[in-house]
């Protein structure tokens, strides 16, 4: 019963009292809550075009999460996939504009950048965790804010001369299906949802299928035991930052060659990274969990763009339900202790 | 321009960008020496921000030139009771602190924006008028040479925010209270058997942190945004954190730490007006502050540690 509780419980009682808390929200301020929540729904599935951005949204949420969830596992709270996902999605479109290349050269290569940048600056935290034992939390938010600063430099400096965007990547190393915008309407979806189902295959083959995977594992559930069996908690530590870089620098390139096409100054952060954190929370850090929560998160963000047009509801009301949520899926102490009063009210 | 009037310039900058860091790095210090990690602190921060401005633009009629005064000290109440939501779930529900943080963060953007667009149906508030005017202090800035530099042409509230950080060391060091709050971040165990309560201690660090970071939004937005939107605060938490490590979690350390920051800041926004720093990009600027903290975590500038229990939810009859 207990194994039940929180694998699967937890999650869904926590979702469920973010959208309760949600429409006493929406209730006190003298919106309609279910007319907010019937208008949201219809902003995820009710139109083809609605599909298939929510279904692009969902793309960057996946990758996002699978980056959080990865480092969780080994015990380790990437906070920094903000940053990791900028100078991935920077990247990406760096090597988009300034070669080129046929198309089989060019995306794929243009994909690595991103990934490869992610990874570097994934990198950062992870050796210095490794080797100066300094806590990764802390080192990754400041890279967050300096990813920010450095990109938006070389967008206005280096890539053009003092314009705040990049110019458009070549369709040699466009993500972009033309294929697939005609199936939905001409929505913005592309083809990273093939790389993000296959990140999801990845991530979970990783984990539970091969060696390297054991080990992160090992680690993350109690290093000196992993240490003493001979396992170096050192190089696990940075791998485990490295892969989840890898997965963080891809949702960057996700929105640099998918979405827009280009990379623009930024005023402040996407949020895409911070949700990520979310994304891994309600999916219990495994591929599968990540994959059901970024499609509700992905989901739910996606249809509140349809809510302030409709009926007057802004958008943020979807912000507060998700920040709400993982609240109460990190106090699970508090849903477990409420769940125990009940049962044993039940058998009294 | 020579170096006198350089100085002349960006002191007074400096000290003015100092003043939400040191008053939010020490809520920071609080929280974290009584063992709570604050990563909500920019949460705290935007609560403050959007507090002051709403009240400073509703009652500015009736306080008129007290109003900035009055609207922090509503920040100040805001920042405690949404730093409430921080302490139930870390000290009471043994929540990851953390994430609790990250949680705090995303609220209080989605909730205060939510609230704009409710109440003003845009999103962004209008200006505020009334903002804290810029001051000679009296016969300290007639002090010749220091006296312009020092003590001119900045806020009151930044030198209050200076003075402050020396009455939180007394409280820290010299007080019980602050003793039980230093011992219950290092080993809440061994306070707990000597008869503190830790769970009491905790509230108190985190809802002191939450009025510090209320303060420091609030003064953050008055002086320099006049407005509030989703970009106001925009990691002034964040860096009020790295003050704090950087000063290495000590009051006095915190605020030297959250004025070297001011002066990256001022200099970031200045210095292209400037002879010399016109030459040096930005970014150096804007990024020195954060590579600063990583430098410094890593021990190159002595090594900073944390608080020892900090992280940990305390569980009473734990071993």
């Amino acid at each position: 019963m207990s194994k039940y509780l929180s694998k699967l419980t937890i999650p869904l009682l926590a979702v469920m009292l973010g959208l309760i808390a949600g429409s006493i929200i929406m209730l006190i301020s003298g919106y309609d809550p279910i007319a907010g929540y019937g208008v949201m729904l219809d902003g995820i599935i009710g139109e083809q075009y609605y599909i298939g951005e929510s279904l692009r949204t969902i793309i960057t949420y996946v990758l996002a999460g699978l980056a959080v969830a990865f480092a969780f596992r080994t015990g380790l709270f990437n906070i920094g996939v903000e940053g990791q996902l900028i100078v991935g999605w920077l990247a990406a479109v760096w090597v988009g504009v300034a070669f080129e290349l046929p198309k089989f050269i060019h995306l794929p290569l243009a994909i690595v950048a991103g990934a490869l940048a992610g990874a570097l600056w994934a990198f950062i935290p992870g050796y210095l965790k490794a080797k100066f034992r300094v806590h990764e939390v802390i080192v990754s938010i400041m890279l967050n804010y300096t990813a920010l600063y450095v990109t938006n430099y070389l967008i206005n400096d280096i890539l053009t001369d003092k314009k705040d965007r990049t110019e458009r990547i070549a369709d040699s190393a466009s993500l972009s299906s033309p294929f697939l915008q005609s199936l939905t309407d001409y929505s913005r979806l592309h083809w990273g949802i093939v790389i993000a189902i296959i990140c999801i295959i990845i991530m979970w083959f990783i984990l539970e299928k091969t060696k390297m995977g054991f080990e992160l594992k090992a680690v993350g559930f109690n290093q000196h035991a992993s240490e003493y069996a001979g396992m170096s908690v050192n190089k696990n530590i940075i791998l485990s930052m490295v892969i989840s870089g890898v997965f963080a620098g891809l949702a960057g390139v996700m929105e640099g060659l998918g979405t827009f096409g280009y990379a623009a100054i930024k005023g402040g952060f996407t949020g895409m990274g911070f949700d990520g954190i979310a994304v891994a929370l309600l999916g219990a850090n495994t591929a599968i969990g990540v994959a059901l929560a970024a499609i509700l998160f992905g989901g739910l963000k996606a249809g509140a763009l349809n809510m302030p047009l409709q009926i007057g509801i802004p958008s943020e009301i979807v912000d507060i339900i998700i920040a709400l949520i993982i609240f109460f899926v990190a106090a699970s102490y508090f849903i477990r202790w409420l769940a125990q009063r009940f049962n044993q009210k039940g058998v009294k | 321009m020579d170096f006198y009037q350089v100085l002349l310039i960006i002191i007074p900058s400096m000290i003015a960008y100092a003043a939400p860091l040191i008053f939010t790095a020490l809520g920071g210090v609080f929280s974290e020496r009584s063992g709570v990690i604050n990563i909500g602190l920019e949460g705290l921060m935007v609560i403050g921000a959007f507090t002051g401005i709403v009240f400073n633009l509703t009652y500015a009629d009736v306080f008129g030139i007290w109003t900035p005064w009055i609207s922090v000290l509503v920040a100040m109440v805001a920042g405690v009771l949404f730093s409430l939501l921080l302490a139930v779930a870390t000290i009471t529900f043994r929540a990851d602190q953390t994430v609790s943080g990250v949680a705090l963060n995303l609220l209080a953007v989605g909730l205060t924006i939510f609230l704009v667009k409710k109440i003003y149906d845009k999103g962004q508030t209008d200006f505020i008028s009334e903002t804290f005017a810029r001051i000679d202090i009296p016969l300290l800035s007639d002090i010749p040479f220091i006296g312009p530099v020092f003590f001119s042409n900045s806020y009151y509230i930044a030198y209050i925010a200076i003075l402050v950080s020396f009455i939180v060391w007394y409280i820290l060091y010299k007080t019980p209270f602050g003793l039980r709050i230093r011992a219950v971040g290092e080993h809440p165990m061994a306070a707990d058997t000597m008869g503190v309560n830790v769970f009491k201690i905790r509230y108190a660090g985190v809802l002191i942190s939450g009025a510090f970071a209320g303060v420091g939004g609030a003064i953050h937005a008055t002086i320099f945004a006049n407005d509030f939107s989703h970009a106001t605060i925009n990691g002034q938490g964040f860096m009020a954190i790295a003050a704090m490590i950087f000063g290495k979690w000590h009051p006095v350390g915190a605020m030297g730490a959250a004025l070297f920051f001011g002066l990256a800041q001022s200099l970031s926004i200045v210095g292209s007006s400037l002879p010399f720093f016109k030459d040096i990009p930005s970014v150096y600027l804007l990024i020195a502050p954060y590579v600063l903290t990583i430098i410094a975590l890593t021990g190159f500038i002595g090594r900073a540690d944390a608080p020892k229990a900090s992280g940990q939810p305390y569980i009473k009859g734990e071993r």
